[in-house]
């Protein structure tokens, strides 16, 4: 599974980075060859504006990538912190776990679509509307392995050693929660390409003549008819690549935890 | 049990109370003037300030809170900028599309995914069980609207046999509301039935390898008796929790399924309040959502005795 979803993944992320070497401009528009069928030049077709489909498909995989990238990376960093804050610090615990548990029951997509709307769109914000619902899950996975970590004998020995409590869950409670993370990153990148590709179908994403999937199938549906692929090329792209985030997610924690391999 | 269930309330509480303060809070600390951008790129400097005036922007921000949370406790969630309508007429006017795709979907995805769920782990490793990973594997990756158009292309625009989009209320007939709701509950049922069915089987395998689920067969129980009386009893915990949870998620799959498949319900009301920069019907819609959430998982945490009655608090 690890080398399936990397393959395919790999294959999208060198296809999305070396997007303007090889295909055309996808915000270029040519009025008079609108929801034109695929064809040796254009080969997913144009859309109802004129625009290379495979062109914007391909930009627009290159937006959900970034979009899932940065999201992991701000989704790690900020529940390592609160998840190791509150598995080592008793004190802190029951008030960031309770404010985790209010976090978590607003609806993910409603709450970013309300902070997009209000902060206005732009890609930093959506970054950050995404990352903030996705945070609670992450900082309540860290803290419970801070919380199991932290009573092993090794920990024990460290702090009466004479290590300081920085020292301590740097070197001895930090590299535990690594495997964890891994998986849940998978899980992370999955679900905030798609929460983007929603917000962006919504309307509440990027601009809209900025290439995106999911203001693509939703700028298309009306001609869902007339020319399928406008809807379904975008579509089947998105789901490839979530698809190939989440085998690589499976495969790396069958690797890191083989006990649920045999059970599953 | 009573002291659970007090304890429980009193958490609960809490993270409404948590909820609030955030909701409240976003509207506030986002960079950005909400009256401004409430009142369009077009605004005179008055329109903003009247804006601004009618949420009372201009209170200190404790005395805006207490108002907003009195207001909640007294069933008053504000008032629509654009519509002029509180926020409970219009929610209340919106509801029927809602209620009825998510109570359908709950009933497909619940009974699908538990029953797929049993038979995998009835058979693991068998057919059933390889369809499962394969099915749930889609199910998690391909997002509702390109199921939901996936759907329309093969079942309205090609074959005509449904709908393409629209809603008809249950007061006009059982039939036309029924056949409006298929499409769209068979697209958002989708990753629920894997979902759940995922956790059903994992949840099953670990009973079925039970010592008692041995002496069963042993003594001759009936497959039936095995799989539904004594396993499922047994592994209905988890599958409830899955449950609960699936409701946070069921909300944002319902607005995108009523963009999809165009029912005016609570997802259009709040696509079309955010459209509008209406804040106050996105902060009351937002409150109201998650309440619903906090109270389902309430409910959820309490039903564990019920189906498990080993549990004791």
């Amino acid at each position: 599974m690890v080398f399936t979803g990397g393959g395919v993944l790999a294959l999208v992320i060198v296809m999305a980075l070396f997007a303007p070497m090889y295909v055309r401009d996808p915000m270029n528009m040519d009025p008079f060859k609108t929801l034109q069928p695929p064809s040796a030049a254009m080969w997913f077709g144009t859309d109802n504006l004129g625009r290379d489909v495979f062109a914007r498909t391909v930009f627009g995989a290159r937006l959900s990538l970034t979009v899932g990238l940065m999201v992991v990376a701000s989704t790690a960093l900020s529940g390592l912190l609160i998840g190791v804050i509150a598995g080592y610090h008793r004190g802190f615990d029951s008030i960031i776990m309770r404010v985790m548990d209010g976090l978590m029951s607003i609806p993910t997509i409603l709450l970013a679509m309300a902070l997009v709307s209000l902060a206005g769109s732009g890609l930093s914000i959506l970054i950050v509307a995404i990352t903030i619902p996705q945070i609670p899950s992450t900082a309540r996975l860290v803290r419970s392995v801070v919380l199991s970590v932290r009573e092993r004998p090794y920990v024990e020995a460290a702090l009466c050693g004479g290590a300081r409590a920085p020292k301590v869950l740097w070197r001895h409670i930090l590299p535990n929660t690594i495997p964890a993370l891994m998986v849940q990153s998978a899980n992370i990148c999955a679900s905030a390409i798609l929460t983007e590709a929603g917000l962006s179908f919504l309307g509440a994403g990027v601009s809209p003549e900025i290439p995106s999937l999911g203001n693509m199938i939703s700028s298309s549906r009306l001609y869902l008819g007339l020319a399928p692929l406008t809807v379904f090329a975008p579509g089947v792209w998105l789901a490839v690549t979530v698809l190939a985030v989440n085998l690589l997610g499976d495969g790396l924690r069958d690797l890191f935890d083989p006990r649920l391999k045999r059970r599953r | 049990m009573g002291g659970y269930v007090c304890r429980r309330l009193i958490s609960a509480i809490g993270v409404m109370a948590v909820v609030g303060v955030f909701i409240f809070l976003l509207l506030r600390l986002v960079p950005g003037d909400a009256a401004a951008m409430m009142a369009g790129n077009n605004a005179t400097p008055q329109e903003v300030a009247g804006i601004r005036e009618q949420l009372g922007l201009n209170e200190p921000l404790t005395v805006q809170f207490v108002q907003w949370a009195l207001g909640i406790l007294s069933g008053n969630l504000g008032s629509s900028i654009f519509a002029g309508l509180p926020v409970l007429t219009l929610v209340s006017q919106r509801i029927e599309p809602t209620i009825s795709l998510s109570i359908l979907t709950m009933i497909v995805s619940v009974t699908g995914g538990i029953c797929f769920g049993i038979f995998a782990a009835w058979r693991a490793g068998g057919f059933v069980d390889r369809m499962l990973t394969a099915f749930s594997a889609v199910g998690y990756s391909v997002p509702v609207f390109v199921v939901g158009y996936f759907l329309t292309y093969c079942f309205s625009l090609g074959t005509r046999w449904l709908p393409v989009q629209g809603y008809v209320s249950i007061g006009q007939g059982l039939a036309p509301w029924f056949v409006h709701l298929v499409l769209p509950t068979v697209a958002l049922s989708l990753s629920y039935i894997a979902f759940i069915a995922r956790i059903t089987r994992a949840s099953m395998l670990e009973v079925l390898s039970e010592d008692y689920m041995r002496t069963a067969a042993a003594k001759g129980a009936s497959t039936y008796a095995m799989l539904f009386h004594y396993a499922l009893k047994n592994a209905a915990a988890p599958i409830l929790t899955v449950i609960g949870l699936s409701f946070a998620y069921l909300i944002g799959g319902v607005v995108i399924t009523e963009t999809v498949f165009n029912l005016p319900g609570i997802g259009r009301l709040v696509v079309d309040a955010i459209n509008n920069r209406d804040y106050p019907v996105i902060q009351g819609v937002l409150i109201l959502v998650s309440g619903l959430y906090v109270l389902i998982n309430l409910a959820v945490d309490l039903a564990y005795r019920l189906v498990d009655p080993r549990i004791r608090y």
